[in-house]
């Protein structure tokens, strides 16, 4: 194993336990809490794969924007604590589809792509080939996905906003 | 240097992590989290593959995955917050208004 591939795997069982804590956790607030481990873990395996630019986006995004949106949401409702109040009767079943669906992509996966392959050999993802490639061949996606966020944030705030009208 | 089939079990344990969250949980909020596991699950192999093939669109997607998240959480809580206000609860179990 290289030390890229040690640094992965510690990462990775962090992503990985805080993922298991964010589905089991008791305490919906400690579940935000774990959410930020596993995102910040997420951006250190794209560190490790030299996606700098997805990762700095994922830490400003993900645990400064939608993680706050997250405990907003948790402290604008009523948030019992308890398993039997946040989990449903129905846990059982739910435990056997995802450990199905595990056990097929791990099978599908290994099957797939051979262990012995060469190595991932990254290139560069820094902002500027990132934004070369954006605004050249993907500039129209861009400016929908943009329309997009605009019609999302004008959505939430005529949903959320109080009826008074007469 | 990573392995690239290392990434891809990483994903698929993130993956179904997240399809547990969703199919266990009552709480609306906590689906919601789930549902980003499972969004990150796809950035992750977006990411890998990408690298692996030396193709910055891999990048790319992910990019506009996590924008589309971004949307996504923030319509979805203002309809969480407008069921609590109106039904005092946001336990996805005991909505039913578009159960037939």
């Amino acid at each position: 194993m290289t030390g890229a591939e040690i640094a992965f795997v510690i990462v990775g069982i962090a992503a990985v336990v805080g993922a298991f804590r964010v589905v089991t956790a008791r305490n919906v607030v400690r579940a935000a809490l774990y959410l930020v481990v596993t995102l910040s873990a997420v951006a250190g395996v794209y560190l490790l794969l030299a996606a700098e630019f997805v990762a700095w986006v994922q830490i400003l995004i993900y645990v400064g924007a939608i993680v706050i949106l997250f405990l907003f949401g948790l402290m604008l409702t009523k948030a019992p604590i308890g398993r039997e109040a946040l989990d449903n009767q129905r846990r059982g079943v739910a435990f056997l589809v995802a450990v199905a669906i595990l056990g097929g992509l791990v099978y599908l996966i290994q099957g797939a792509f051979d262990w012995d392959a060469p190595r991932i050999d990254p290139i560069e993802g820094s902002v500027a080939s990132v934004g070369t490639s954006l605004f050249s061949r993907f500039v129209l996606p861009f400016e929908v996905i943009s329309l997009l966020l605009l019609a999302a944030l004008i959505g939430a705030i005529v949903l959320s906003r109080k009826e008074d009208r007469p | 240097m990573i392995r690239l089939p290392l990434v891809l079990f990483l994903s698929a344990a993130l993956f179904s992590t997240g399809v547990y969250g969703v199919l266990a949980r009552r709480n609306a909020v906590l689906v919601l989290m789930s549902i980003e596991l499972m969004l990150n699950a796809v950035n992750l192999n977006l990411v890998a593959f990408g690298q692996a093939l030396h193709d910055i669109t891999g990048q790319v997607f992910a990019l506009f995955v996590i924008t589309v998240a971004a949307a996504e959480v923030g319509i979805g809580l203002a309809i969480v917050i407008l069921i609590y206000r109106n039904r005092e609860t946001i336990n996805v179990d005991e909505v039913n208004l578009l159960k037939w």
